[in-house]
């Protein structure tokens, strides 16, 4: 039995301890809003915090967290970088078919904790360890400046079409 | 991928047509009913025979005009969805086509995927399958899905105006409420619907003008992206089901090898392992959870036995289709209207672009529950009713026995065109008696795609004292993705529309031009299938390298050049002459070992122009800087998502130029995950802009524009940068940072050249 504080509860897991957190949460505890892209560290798909740094959770051995708090793209709305990641995301429309978009919207998250205003090489370094086979990559970069910000940057979107 | 509209004797004269039409939405015009017969089903803005059933399974709710617009008697108006989401926003964009007629925003509408039913979600431009992709999805529901919104609006209208004994026209309707305009009565829609349900239908509509919608034409938010950004979107992988155990599969590395003994005694002994099943090439282990699968799966000991392929590896393949062009035979896709001028200078080249998997990023997977008559199936694919008639074969019950339950797609590119991944969870599914999730790992996913055609191209040209060219003769040869996937569509000569589209309707005006295709046939197991722009992103590749090939041999500059060539006033040319003005063509000098390239096409539908700047370091490293891209896609729906499709498209290509290429060795694909199957990451993304001409022409296609335009504009750049001319796709594996001699050319050049930085 191993004991994981995902987004703010406590979880009883009874698996091996070198199953990845991935799994554990997808498979196990039912989670599945992280997601599975390469299964190599390679893609950024499966970005959660660990005391609200990024980490992948494919390449993240159960029995290496100890009692480190875990946030899953679920919860990452009640940080207050996640809740401005999410606004901006949606203000300028980032996703496409949005399966990457759960590592991006993390990685970005944890970027802004770390640095409130970033550059354009902060915004590389940071997430370039993120695939998008859509290729968002642009809005990407415009959605973390909007939430650092609070500027527009590029198209902004409606949401009520009906006033002419 | 391609269409093709083929009216049996009419052909060939559809096909001159056409080609006429070069530059006017000619894509359109190649669309495939061919060999479909008359009877091809396709939606239809009114009920029909078979919504009655869609209806009943859907609890009969209170308003169910036609297979699209539901409204409950709580007021609740749902959209059922023709086609799949995988990214391209075609949801958003059929909302707004309903929502424009029927009078809702779309914040008040929920979005639900339909049920398999080629006769109610039929693509009129495929055939009538009811298949999303080829970008045909707006171009062929333009018309019927805003039909089938005002069908709605005036189904409701004439409710309301019968309560209120008023005439119909009397009457308004915003956002889901219709007002009596003279009195200011108002009814939602609800109230009436069940009154409406009842009401003949409207035998003619009136769609609304351009300059009085709502919605078309604005920015609209994705009705999918909240969910999106939360983590809610339900993917096939996501599928929950009661009891449900995990399987990870591997299939004969060696491509048509099949499975030979397996011991997998240390698999099962593996807690949590539940099951080892076996096909005739593949080998599954079932677990409790993905992991677990996984792990029983290295713990297998395989044989594999050879098949046809155990010798087959890149470049034999390539001999072979070269060998191919020699021989032929070539059938004719566009013929020369006159006589070459004897005399003048000729230009011969020759191209290869190589096989490419899609790798979309959600891996492949199923989930399916085989019971007795019985097969219910949870996953995203682009084919829905392709997916159940499989189902069906294989489990030996009638199409009535399978369910299908649709979800989001993560990603497509046309990946999701095929079903053999669908095909394999059934058949290990119905070895089991509890419902099978089978998740391929990417390196399944890479080492068994359907991959993008190889294809060798050989392309000549004559060019007069003016440096035009007098004559162009270009043959392909490929695989045929169309013949296999579709063989009812090919032409009655054997052509394939999809290997010639972008070659044969050129946007320049010349007469002498000879485009042939021959056939060549991949050896088995090595399936090629659609990949985002198939035929047009690699003629367009081969034919815009070509055109620049021209201007220099002319002495000519390559915009300068082109335009010497286009018709005045083309759509293609005001592409163009957008993206040159707005890149500032032939302003400042560039840098050392900078250059911009430029290419400028018709396909899908559309008129595209991507000038691409980039930077050839010392080392043969290719960056790069900027790139602009003008669309005229005629009318626009939402230019949000043409935007964002123009962009990611262009990057999936410009990704793909750069780094990727499917080989073979020993019959196996060499490529197994993102580390040796490169995709563009965001440190790579130049600075980007798009630009839209403003246009009253019916809507083209958007969703691979940006992809079949970006090989050529990046090839086109490094030879401004560097004078190399690369004949072969990717960049990386061709003759720059591995070759000594090249690298020796790059710094030259960057000696010749101002730095002006
Ligand atoms: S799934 Fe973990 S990095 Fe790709
Ligand atoms: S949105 Fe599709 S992979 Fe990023």
């Amino acid at each position: 039995m191993v004991t994981l504080r995902v987004n703010g509860e406590d979880r009883q897991v009874d698996v091996p301890p070198d199953m990845p957190l991935l799994w554990v949460l997808r498979d196990v505890i039912g989670l599945t809003g992280t997601k599975f892209g390469c299964g190599i560290a390679q893609c950024g798909a499966c970005t959660v915090h660990l005391d609200n740094q990024p980490v992948r959770s494919c390449q993240l051995p159960v029995s290496a967290i100890g009692d480190r708090a875990i946030t899953t793209i679920e919860a990452i709305g009640q940080t207050p970088e996640g809740a401005k990641v999410q606004q901006a995301w949606l203000a300028v429309d980032v996703v496409q078919c949005g399966y990457c978009q759960s590592g991006q919207i993390m990685a970005a998250a944890a970027l802004l904790a770390r640095v409130p205003n970033p550059t354009d090489r902060d915004i590389d370094t940071a997430m370039s360890g993120n695939i998008c086979r859509c290729a968002t990559y642009v809005r990407i970069r415009e959605a973390i400046k909007q939430a650092a910000t609070g500027q527009q940057h590029g198209l902004q979107v409606v949401v009520d079409g009906s006033a002419a | 991928m391609n269409a093709r509209r083929d009216q049996g004797d009419a052909f060939d004269a559809g096909r001159r047509n056409a080609l006429r039409a070069a530059g006017s939405g000619l894509a359109v015009a190649f669309l495939w009913t061919a060999g479909m017969g008359p009877a091809v089903a396709q939606m239809s803005p009114r009920r029909q025979a078979a919504d009655a059933a869609a209806a009943a399974a859907d609890g009969n709710p209170a308003f169910a005009p036609n297979a699209f617009v539901r409204v409950d008697a709580d007021g609740a108006v749902r959209l059922v969805m023709p086609a799949v989401e995988m990214g391209q926003a075609i949801y958003t964009g059929i909302s707004m086509m309903l929502a424009e007629e029927l009078g809702v925003g779309l914040d008040q509408i929920r979005v639900e995927h339909s049920p398999p039913s080629d006769a109610l979600y039929g693509q009129p431009l495929l055939g009538g399958g009811q298949i999303t992709g080829g970008s045909t999805s707006t171009r062929g529901q333009w018309q019927a899905l805003r039909e089938a919104g005002a069908v709605a609006r005036e189904t409701l209208v004439a409710a309301a105006a019968a309560q209120w004994h008023v005439d119909p026209t009397s009457c308004s309707v915003a956002r889901g409420v219709i007002t009596h305009v003279p009195s200011g009565r108002t009814l939602g829609f609800g109230a009436v619907a069940e009154a409406a349900g009842k009401l003949p239908q409207p035998a003619t509509v009136t769609l609304k003008q351009r300059k009085d919608f709502m919605l078309i034409g604005k920015p609209m938010r994705r009705v999918d992206s909240p969910d999106k950004v939360n983590g809610g979107t339900q993917f096939g992988i996501d599928a929950k089901i009661p009891g449900m155990k995990v399987a990870s599969v591997i299939t004969s590395p060696e491509l048509a090898g099949t499975l030979g003994k397996v011991d997998d005694a240390k698999a099962r002994a593996i807690p949590g392992v539940v099951d080892v099943l076996r096909l005739d090439n593949a080998v599954a282990v079932v677990a409790d959870n993905f992991w677990l699968a996984q792990r029983g799966l290295d713990a297998l000991d395989i044989e594999w036995k050879h098949g046809v392929n155990a010798n087959l590896d890149t470049e034999t393949l390539i001999a072979a289709l070269q060998e191919s062009s020699r021989n032929g035979p070539a059938l004719i896709g566009r013929k020369p209207k006159g006589e070459a001028a004897a005399d003048g200078k000729l230009i011969e080249a020759s191209y290869i672009s190589p096989m490419l998997a899609h790798a979309p990023m959600e891996p492949l997977n199923a989930t399916v529950h085989v019971t007795p008559g019985k097969c219910e199936i949870w996953t995203g694919t682009q084919v829905p009713t392709r997916c159940v008639a499989e189902a069906a074969r294989i489990c030996g019950i009638p199409a009535e026995g399978v369910v299908l339950n649709a979800a989001y797609l993560g990603g497509g590119f046309g990946r999701r065109l095929e079903t053999d991944q669908v095909e394999q969870a059934v058949a290990f599914a119905r070895q089991v008696g509890y419902p099978l999730k089978v998740i391929w790992s990417r390196e399944e996913d890479i080492r068994h795609d359907r991959v993008r055609p190889l294809y060798f191209d050989r392309i000549s040209a004559t060019l007069g004292a003016d440096g035009k060219p007098t004559s162009w003769k270009h043959r392909i040869t490929s695989g045929t993705v169309l013949g296999r996937w579709a063989p009812g569509a090919m032409g009655k000569d054997g052509m394939d529309s999809d290997a010639i589209e972008s070659a044969a309707d050129l946007p320049y005006d010349m007469d002498n031009v000879l485009v042939e295709w021959v056939r060549h046939e991949m050896p088995p197991g090595l399936v090629v299938g659609w990949w985002r722009g198939v035929g047009p992103t690699h003629n367009l590749f081969v034919v815009e390298s070509f055109v620049d090939e021209l201007a220099h041999a002319a002495g000519k500059d390559p915009l300068e050049y082109r335009r010497s060539l286009m018709k005045p006033g083309s759509r293609a040319l005001g592409v163009m002459n957008l993206a040159a003005e707005k890149i500032g063509w032939g302003g400042q000098p560039l840098p050392a070992r900078v250059g911009r390239g430029i290419a400028v096409g018709s396909p899908f539908g559309s008129h595209v122009c991507a000038i691409v700047e980039a930077e050839v370091t010392e080392q043969g490293q290719v960056r790069l800087r900027k790139a602009v891209v003008a669309i005229d896609n005629g009318i626009t729906i939402n230019p949000s998502s043409v935007q964002a499709q123009m962009q990611g498209g262009l990057l999936f290509g410009l990704g793909a130029a750069l780094y990727n290429g499917i080989t073979l060795k020993n019959g196996a694909i060499e490529q197994s995950n993102f580390h040796d199957y490169r995709s563009l990451r965001i440190n790579e993304v130049p600075e980007l802009e798009v630009y839209s001409v403003e246009s009253d022409e019916v809507p083209g296609g958007i969703g691979e524009v940006g992809t079949a335009i970006a090989a050529p504009a990046l090839t086109n750049a490094i030879f401004a940068a560097t004078g190399i001319r690369l004949r072969r796709l990717p960049v990386a594996l061709a003759q720059l940072a591995a070759s000594p001699d090249a690298l020796k050319r790059v710094a030259a050049v960057g000696g010749e050249k101002e730095d002006v930085a």
